[in-house]
């Protein structure tokens, strides 16, 4: 019981990038532990998986359906648990997003085995240990897993994708075709082509102090002089019907932690942090200095967002472009 | 249209997070409990579907210490009718076993809709009711933002990143509830006054210790201070420096 099953996660054939950092709290798992890591992919046929093995995997399963271009809960689980039941396994690990956030309590409840989630560490040199928020990201817990397989989902962006690279070996499975009970028909997408805010590594967040809709302009600008970066929102505007909800950073809305947060004219609400106080760098830009936002800011620019995200996007671009 | 609802206790948003003497849990003493706010959601779509269905019981479920009756009382001065407290001492942090003591409650009641919030506030497991799904072997959908069910069926959709999946499923099934589904309405002074005629039952359970151990609870490390890096569009060079060469994010 020392392997590793990382289970990751692709798009229209291209794996996520926290397929990467899956990978490698896997590696680094098993490496601790004294197994091997299976890398297993489950899609619709020709996604592209080379370069796992750059990743850490010591084997690759691809799992093809033309049928499953779609997340289809019943058939994912079904191949995770047979995959699990014919090997080794001291530990499942896929991503918090929301396919694994979904995935993986179906996965446990049919294995009857442990559930940890949205972790941020993971610990496999006494056994295995992991490190998990709580409390709206107020309290950490640390516990020990007592009883393997355990089913760890990992929280985007916690683990920093290294390379460590072996000869992968690829094999090819059909899927299964259980019973659809629960049937995903689509995806409904929406225009732009802009990346989640709980995925990217930018985020920039806009609040209230911008005065209206139509400026979120002034927010979208930075974040394409950023080159990828997504658009968040704080609850305030996203009640107003500003913004859709999907980009609300918060307690009822997404937990980020990118490498970069900027927060626009967002007050700093303990129900906001606590959905981006986990992100490696902070800046605020507010009007008001003694706003609760600069207590947790590693940098902050007190005055009129107005003038200071124009310039800011300006000198961004400068930087990028040369 | 039979329908359950399964609620938990957790502390306010607002609260501030102290860790209690064993080091493993938080200290309780002042703080202010509510009913998980995603869980205000599934009651809203409950009692609505029970309206537009004209007939039917919503029946609320919680599993927690004998506090957790003021929990229920709330979702039955909503409107819920009757309320199940599964009653012990001490919920663990592995949701698989939580699962399992509601699973059994449920499997017996032959419910068509069973709603469950996305996430339970305090442990951030976002798993309950995705597990109770599995283990009674129905169709469910985690994260649900929109809903809608006619003839025995349904279709529900989700959040997901960059798009919004929309998923079919037969009843009975299982549905947690996502912010945005419904405006979750406030108890009326009726409603309150009704509530402490409503049946309340209360069930002791044993629950299983599940796979996960805690060995410590702490507050995460302060971040460090930051610091004002000037005032209005001047201090962007400096801001700009700072992050290229300092925090080296751009
Ligand atoms: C149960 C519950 C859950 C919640 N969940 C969330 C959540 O998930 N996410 C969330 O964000 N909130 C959440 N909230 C709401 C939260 O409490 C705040 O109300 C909200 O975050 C405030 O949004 P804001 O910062 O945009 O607005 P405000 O608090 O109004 O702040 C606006 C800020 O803009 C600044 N400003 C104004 N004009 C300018 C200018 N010209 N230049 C620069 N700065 C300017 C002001 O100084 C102020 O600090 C929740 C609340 C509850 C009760
Ligand atoms: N102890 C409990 N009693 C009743 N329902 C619960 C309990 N714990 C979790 N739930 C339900 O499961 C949902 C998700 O919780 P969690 O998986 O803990 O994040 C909650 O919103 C509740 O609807």
């Amino acid at each position: 019981m020392s392997n590793v099953l990382a289970v990751l996660e692709q798009r229209a054939g291209a794996l996520k990038q926290v397929s990467h950092e899956v990978l490698t709290a896997a590696r680094a798992l098993a490496d601790a532990l004294g197994g091997s890591v299976d890398a297993l992919v489950i899609g619709s046929t020709g996604v592209d998986a080379t370069g796992l093995g750059a990743y850490g995997a010591d084997r690759v399963t691809l799992v093809e359906d033309e049928e499953l271009s779609l997340y289809q809960p019943d058939v994912f689980n079904e191949v995770v648990t047979a995959q699990v039941r014919a090997g080794d396994y001291a530990a499942i690990i896929l991503a918090a997003t929301a396919m694994g956030k979904d995935l993986a309590p179906r996965v446990a409840a049919r294995l009857d085995c442990p559930l940890a989630v949205d972790v941020t560490a993971i610990d496999g040199s006494g056994g295995i240990t992991v490190t998990r928020p709580a409390y709206s990201g107020k309290a950490i817990y640390t516990a020990e897993v007592t009883a393997t397989p355990c089913v760890i989902s990992v929280r985007p962006n916690a683990f920093t994708p290294s390379e460590n690279a072996r000869e992968a070996a690829v094999e090819t499975r059909p899927a299964p075709r259980p019973d659809l009970r629960t049937r995903t028909v689509r995806v409904n997408e929406p225009a732009g082509e802009r990346l989640d805010v709980a995925e990217a590594s930018i985020v920039v967040s806009g609040g209230r102090g911008l005065k209206g809709p139509e400026n979120f302009k002034l927010v979208e600008d930075l974040a394409d002089a950023f080159g990828n970066a997504a658009v968040g929102a704080s609850r305030a505007v996203v009640d107003a019907g500003w913004r859709p909800h999907a980009d609300q950073v918060g307690q009822t809305g997404k937990t980020v932690s990118p490498q970069l947060y900027i927060a626009v004219g967002i007050s700093g609400a303990i129900q906001h942090l606590a959905g981006m106080r986990t992100s490696k760098v902070i800046v605020a830009i507010n009007k008001d200095k003694d706003s609760p936002i600069f207590k947790v800011a590693d940098y902050g620019v007190v005055g009129d967002l107005f003038e200071i995200v124009p310039r800011l996007t300006e000198e961004i671009r400068k930087v990028r472009g040369g | 249209m039979k329908i359950a609802v399964c609620l938990k206790r957790v502390p306010d948003t607002e609260t501030r997070i102290k860790i209690g003497a064993d080091g493993r849990s938080i200290d309780e003493d002042g703080v202010k409990f509510i009913l998980n706010p995603y869980d205000e959601y599934a009651v809203e779509q409950a009692l609505q579907l029970k309206d537009s269905a004209g007939t039917g019981e919503v029946t609320a479920i919680s599993l927690g210490s004998s506090a957790s009756q003021e929990t229920i009382r709330t979702a039955l001065a909503m409107g819920v009718d009757r309320g199940i407290l599964l009653e012990t001492d001490a919920l663990p942090l592995d949701p698989v076993p939580i699962g399992k003591a509601l699973a059994a409650e449920l499997g017996s009641g032959d419910y068509d809709l069973i709603f469950f919030g996305k996430v339970a506030i305090d442990d951030y497991s976002h798993a309950v009711g995705t597990i109770v799904s599995e283990l009674l072997g129905i169709p469910s959908v985690s994260a649900v933002g929109r809903l809608e069910i006619a003839d025995g069926k349904g279709t529900a959709e989700r959040e997901i990143e960059g798009g919004v999946e929309v998923v079919e499923f037969s009843l009975p099934a299982v549905l947690t509830a996502e912010k945005g589904l419904n405006e979750p309405r406030y108890p009326a002074l009726r409603g309150i006054m009704m509530a402490k005629k409503k049946p309340l039952e209360i069930k002791p359970v044993e629950l299983e210790e599940g796979g996960l151990s805690v060995v410590e609870l702490s507050v995460p490390p302060a971040r460090p201070a930051g610091r004002i890096v000037g005032e209005g569009a001047d201090a962007v060079p400096a801001l700009v420096e700072a992050l290229r060469t300092e925090a080296k994010v751009i």
